[in-house]
């Protein structure tokens, strides 16, 4: 069960460190919770965001004596695939009460340098990344490859790509912290600069400050606490690559097989979904998960978008918070994607409610559409 | 594959990787490498110490040099030297004749040329000592 849930100040937060912004987001999703820190025996985080980030050394600085940790990094998706094994670990009785946290100061420390390059700078590249290194790839061009194949098989388009990053503005329209508010139409997103064809510049995540926290207990503890328990339904992670070079068929990703079986865990299919919370690091993002995920086949996520389902009002609303594409992308940004689903399972996402919402899927992307972890939650 | 050699490289370099370094010197002396099983027959790009099929030891063998383009990005944007300096330029997924797909540039054409499905050729770059970096351009002949 998910009983609390924290943000740090976003998405521009210059008076926080990576470091403080998971401090901050425990103190709030204790407050969330009801719960006393001392209640807290499992720990989970990824690292890879800044010094002293890393699981031991965050757990010593938070100060939790973990019965359980899990420092699972696969990316952006990795808070995913750290509530799969938390709930598992619970269930179990590994521990109780299971801690995640994440954050990042990288827009006040790196600048907006995260998408576009200055990763390689003449240097010796040790790995498997040697093979990409020499050839000037950006982080955006990795998914553009992925963007230009799949318009190249199925006929998708930029308007349709377009559609969801104008879908999820309209959302952030509705978040006072969102890092861009103003609508959009697809003819905006069309006229902004083409960073790495096909993908323009609003086709990209915003890159912000941030942090979060979960906490997630036992059925039993849950009844004493003070917000409604959140239910893992079922969840489920894989992975097809890391590096790009090696994706192999570059319109599939893990998401077909682990959001088919996190559905069977949870026993629902795509039809029971009230709202998603997908990854929003580009829209290409988006599209090719909604596809493997199997809200429809594979090829037609460009139609399917374009009906407009992900929109406010539509069957399936996408990234009710604002996203990633308009909000919130601290450089991994899979835990708002969990405490988004919580906020509208609660009924507390305010203007931003999804009516009658009952069952919320998130699902992450890490790497480059690489590491894939769905998450399905309910109504407990 | 033909080799360019006498170019001030400023790009970034292997490390001496004992698994990855045959290939690298083989390029230098303009030879396309890959590898395939025994065992079972996969054949795999980067070189690994098993096969990621069977898990067997992976033999080197060597390529044509001849590719189509899978899927490709024209980068307009990047941050530092000395790729800012190059843009625009395309990043491209090349499929190998014989099967395996490598990341590479395709240079030789005007970026808006490019297709999917479009023949490419190699060529490497001589880097370093013992490190060609292979690249690739549009098919002479075919």
């Amino acid at each position: 069960m998910i009983v609390g849930i924290g943000l740090s100040d976003y998405p521009k937060a210059p008076h926080l460190t990576a470091v403080q912004h998971h401090a901050q987001a425990l103190q709030r999703a204790l407050a969330d919770a009801g719960l006393r820190k001392s209640a807290i025996d499992g720990y989970c985080t990824a690292g890879g965001m800044a010094a002293g980030d890393d699981p031991v050394t965050m757990a010593e600085y938070l100060g939790i004596r973990h019965r359980y940790i899990d420092g699972t990094m696969v990316g952006g998706s990795s808070f995913e695939f750290h509530v799969q094994h938390a709930a598992e670990a619970i269930r179990t009785g590994l521990c109780d009460t299971v801690l995640v946290t994440y954050g990042s100061d990288y827009l006040s420390r790196m600048g907006r340098t995260l998408g576009t390059g200055g990763m390689f700078r003449g240097s010796r590249v040790s790995g498997p990344m040697q093979f990409e290194a020499p050839y000037g790839n950006s982080l955006v061009g990795s998914y553009a490859l992925v963007a230009r194949r799949h318009m190249h098989e199925f006929g998708t388009t930029s308007e349709q790509l377009a559609e969801i990053a104008v879908g999820v503005r309209e959302y952030a329209g509705l978040n006072p912290n969102a890092l861009y508010r103003d609508p959009i139409a697809v003819k905006d997103v069309l006229a902004s600069r083409m960073v790495a064809d096909p993908l323009h510049k609003l086709d990209c995540c915003v890159i912000s400050d941030g942090g979060g926290a979960v906490i997630l207990t036992t059925a039993e503890r849950a009844r004493d606490l003070r917000q409604p328990a959140v239910a893992v339904l079922g969840a489920a992670g894989g992975m097809t690559h890391w590096n790009i070079g090696q994706m192999g068929d570059y319109t599939t990703t893990a998401a077909a097989v682990c959001a088919p079986e996190a559905f069977a865990r949870a026993g629902l299919l795509p039809s029971d979904v009230d709202t998603i919370q997908f990854y929003d690091s580009f829209t290409i993002t988006v599209l090719v998960l909604l596809e493997d995920a199997g809200f429809c086949k594979k090829g037609e996520g460009g139609a399917f978008v374009a009906e407009g389902h992900l929109r406010r009002g539509g069957r399936l609303p996408l990234n009710t918070d604002g996203g990633g594409l308009s909000s919130c992308h601290p450089g991994m940004r899979g835990i708002f994607l969990l405490i988004e689903s919580v906020r509208q399972l609660r009924g507390q996402a305010g203007v931003a409610q999804v009516p009658d919402c009952d069952v919320a899927l998130a699902i992450g992307s890490g790497g480059w559409l690489s590491c894939i972890g769905a998450v399905l939650m309910g109504k407990s | 594959m033909e080799v360019v050699r006498g170019t001030a490289w400023k790009k970034p370099l292997p490390d001496n990787d004992p698994v990855f370094a045959p290939f690298w010197e083989a390029a230098a002396g303009g030879r396309l490498l890959y590898q395939e099983c025994p065992v079972c027959g996969n054949r795999q790009f980067y070189p690994r110490a098993l096969c990621t099929a069977c898990g067997a030891d992976p033999e080197w063998a060597e390529a044509s040099g001849r590719g189509t383009v899978h899927t490709f990005t024209i980068v307009r944007q990047y941050g530092a030297p000395p790729f800012r300096d190059e843009l625009p330029y395309v990043v491209a997924v090349i499929e190998l004749d014989e099967g395996v797909k490598m990341i590479g540039n395709v240079t030789g054409c005007d970026v808006d040329a490019v297709r999917i499905g479009m023949p490419v050729e190699a060529y490497a770059v001589e880097a370093a000592e013992k490190v060609g970096v292979p690249y690739w351009r549009p098919a002479q002949s075919r």
